[in-house]
């Protein structure tokens, strides 16, 4: 049979209009027959923010024993060592005013102010330094601004110690494992091991199976945490009604720890 | 050649001794190491011969997913849900790392630092 050119034209036409749909026609063929990929999801439990944020009411919660009640709890449930003299670890501690909001000193503070003590954790930055000075990548912000670490990943070069305007970051100067009683550990998180970097996580670990951070629930209504992008999380809400202050504005790296003072 | 026949017969000795390990192993059988299998369990996230060839780079994944995409749910290529956890999850049925976990990795010469930081369940004694 002679090709005639209307003949070809319709087989050229048919020919594109397969090639466009093919890949549709895969896809759902792969799609619908059971079985499937194994993939991971995110669990349903998981409580959601696009900016996670914490208001430390001062007023209520400025002891040293408060303070570290709160360390011992958020210490304990995360396997951090009591190692003494300058190489401690620490998530969570506690300082004065001048040693939490250095610049922001007035020569004659009031007496119950110079008696206050401070919480003080990592401040889960908008634009953390810390992130920017990590060579591997093991410490990054998470999309709901957590500022999280892989510690499978950190080299222990301590940048981000030397980045840090907040001192948030400790080093594993030794093996943390003698330092722990083994037996009485939390069996359902991890330790550190010699060389790498540590710091508070915010509980992302708590986070992901709906629980507030260790801290939070201990506080008896002390701290607050929530989405700072929404108006009417309790943050936001926290924040419209107190006079709070950040540490160290200056440095540019938008905490999201609040305090009332 | 100068000595020849030392330089020769030195080279032959020098050959032998470096395969020694080939001679002396030769026709011995390879046996595989009896690792103790889950009690409280019949089947793993994914088939046998899937874990066994590729369960590191699975941990691998998983580090990544529940990490840095926060995914901490697994759900298996037959539907089932799991946690992402080595410590969690996988060591809840491998309830053993000596009996487990060590044996291959002992046979196979290889020292992965998982329990470095990772802690395993207590051994019974």
């Amino acid at each position: 049979m002679k090709q005639s050119r209307r003949n070809f034209l319709k087989f050229a036409g048919l020919s594109a209009a397969g090639l466009c749909l093919a890949p549709t026609a895969v896809a759902l063929a792969s799609g619908g027959g059971g079985g499937g990929k194994a993939h991971a999801v995110v669990s349903a439990k998981t409580l959601h923010a696009k900016r996670w944020a914490m208001v430390i009411d001062t007023r209520k919660l400025n002891t040293e024993e408060e303070i570290n009640a709160l360390a011992e709890v958020c210490h304990h449930i995360h396997n951090v060592p009591t190692i003494p003299g300058k190489q401690e670890i620490k998530w969570l501690w506690e300082g004065t005013y001048a040693e939490t909001f250095p610049e922001q000193e007035n020569n004659f503070p009031s007496e119950d102010l110079e008696k206050r003590r401070f919480p003080l954790l990592c401040n889960h930055c908008e634009a953390p330094s810390c992130v920017r000075v990590c060579p591997t990548k093991a410490t990054f912000k998470r999309a709901d601004g957590i500022v999280a670490m892989d510690y499978h990943r950190c080299i222990g070069c301590r940048y981000c110690m030397a980045a840090c305007p907040y001192g948030s970051r400790s080093f594993n100067f030794m093996d943390p494992r003698p330092f722990m009683d083994m037996d009485k550990i939390n069996k359902k998180f991890p330790t550190r091991m010699r060389g790498v970097v540590e710091k508070c996580n915010f509980c992302v670990e708590r986070l992901a199976v709906g629980e507030m951070p260790a801290c939070v629930e201990k506080s008896s209504g002390a701290i607050t945490f929530g989405d700072l992008q929404n108006p009417d999380s309790s943050v936001r809400k926290v924040l419209r009604e107190n006079f709070t202050i950040r540490r160290k504005p200056a440095v540019g790296t938008e905490p999201g720890v609040y305090y009332i003072i | 050649m100068y000595h020849g026949g030392k330089i020769i017969t030195g080279l032959v000795i020098f050959l032998g001794l470096v395969s020694l390990p080939f001679w002396a192993n030769m026709g011995g059988s390879y046996e595989q190491p009896k690792i103790e299998l889950p009690k409280n369990s019949t089947e793993c996230i994914a088939p046998k011969e899937e874990m066994r060839t590729k369960h590191m780079q699975l941990l691998d994944e998983w580090r990544d997913m529940a990490l840095r995409e926060g995914k901490r749910t697994y759900i298996s290529a037959n539907g089932k849900e799991y946690t992402i956890s080595l410590q969690n999850t996988c060591m809840e049925c491998h309830t053993s790392k000596v009996e487990f976990c060590d044996k291959c990795h002992t046979d196979a010469g290889v020292t992965p630092y998982c329990w470095d930081c990772h802690v395993p369940p207590k051994e019974a004694k």
